[in-house]
């Protein structure tokens, strides 16, 4: 068990390495996500099931998916065909299908050892189960998960209103002077509040 | 010295990653379930901060057609 930890952290260690080497952000987050499987993998072995799980679900599954949509959205026109081909037929996916082959044998190999039902006896000390951690999470910490939401649904609120379409007229405006259109809008805020005070008794 | 926005994204991703993973360790040597909780703390703040993040890169490249980070230091508050 300790040599599984030790060889999934020197995989994370060099994928991150690699990752903040490289010129190329495509590169770059194959090995991160390399890099996110190996630190779980190396969560597993420490004894924490429940975030070994979330960290492949929602850091290299949701995180990183929402990386590869910017990257792609952002790197249109003929240079994307090119670096596209140059990605199919190079070698640069090698290093990664290394690390990550690396990673896959370790996971087989510790559950064909401890079996699939059975989660591992953590090394050193006692592994923690998804059960404590839910408890803790929903009795002492209760209040940060409702902070926890809170940030949340903030990001969303805020996600949306960035991202909602430029109309035309509203890009021309941005691009002329970005004074005028902020006196403008504060302007009709300030109109809004003047009228609500005014129907109000 | 490297300006590009999306890598400042990634970098800041590898350092949350980081504390989180000195935070599940100590949990694990202690034994107790805390530094799983501050990890799912920070997963939702990561989650958050990407987003806005993101949206805030895809903002800007619509506007000044670049990811350079200097290339907004123009704009004073």
């Amino acid at each position: 068990m300790e040599t599984a930890f030790y060889i999934a952290g020197a995989v994370a260690i060099i994928s991150t390495v690699f990752t903040i080497t490289r010129l190329n952000a495509v590169h770059a987050l194959l090995y991160l996500v390399v890099s996110l499987l190996a630190v779980a993998v190396a969560f597993y072995t420490m004894g924490a099931p429940l975030v070994a799980a979330l960290e492949v679900i929602i850091y290299a599954g949701a995180i990183m998916v929402l990386f590869v949509f910017v990257v792609m959205m952002l790197n249109l026109g003929r240079r994307a065909v090119e670096s596209e081909r140059r990605l199919m037929q190079g070698t640069i996916w090698v290093g990664p299908s290394v690390l990550s082959a690396l990673l896959i044998v370790e996971v087989v190999y510790l559950i064909a050892r401890v079996g699939l039902p059975g989660l591992p006896p953590g090394s050193g000390s006692g592994m923690l189960a998804p059960k404590q951690v839910g408890i803790a999470l929903y009795g002492p910490y209760v209040i940060g998960v409702e902070l926890a939401s809170m940030l949340l649904l903030g990001a969303l609120v805020g996600a949306c209103h960035l991202g909602r379409p430029v109309s035309e007229k509203a890009e021309a405006r941005y691009d002329g002077n970005s004074d005028g259109s902020r006196a403008r809008s504060g302007g009709s805020v300030v109109r809004a509040g003047v009228g609500r005070s005014a129907d109000a008794p | 010295m490297r300006r590009d926005l999306i890598f400042i994204l990634i970098s800041v991703e590898i350092m949350l990653n980081g504390a989180g993973v000195a935070f599940v360790a100590a949990g694990s040597r202690w034994g107790q379930p805390d530094g799983q909780i501050m990890f799912l703390f920070i997963l939702a703040m990561a989650a958050a901060e990407v987003a806005i993040g993101l949206a805030l890169v895809l903002r800007l490249y619509h506007h000044r057609h670049t990811l350079d980070a200097d290339a907004i230091s123009d704009m004073r508050g």
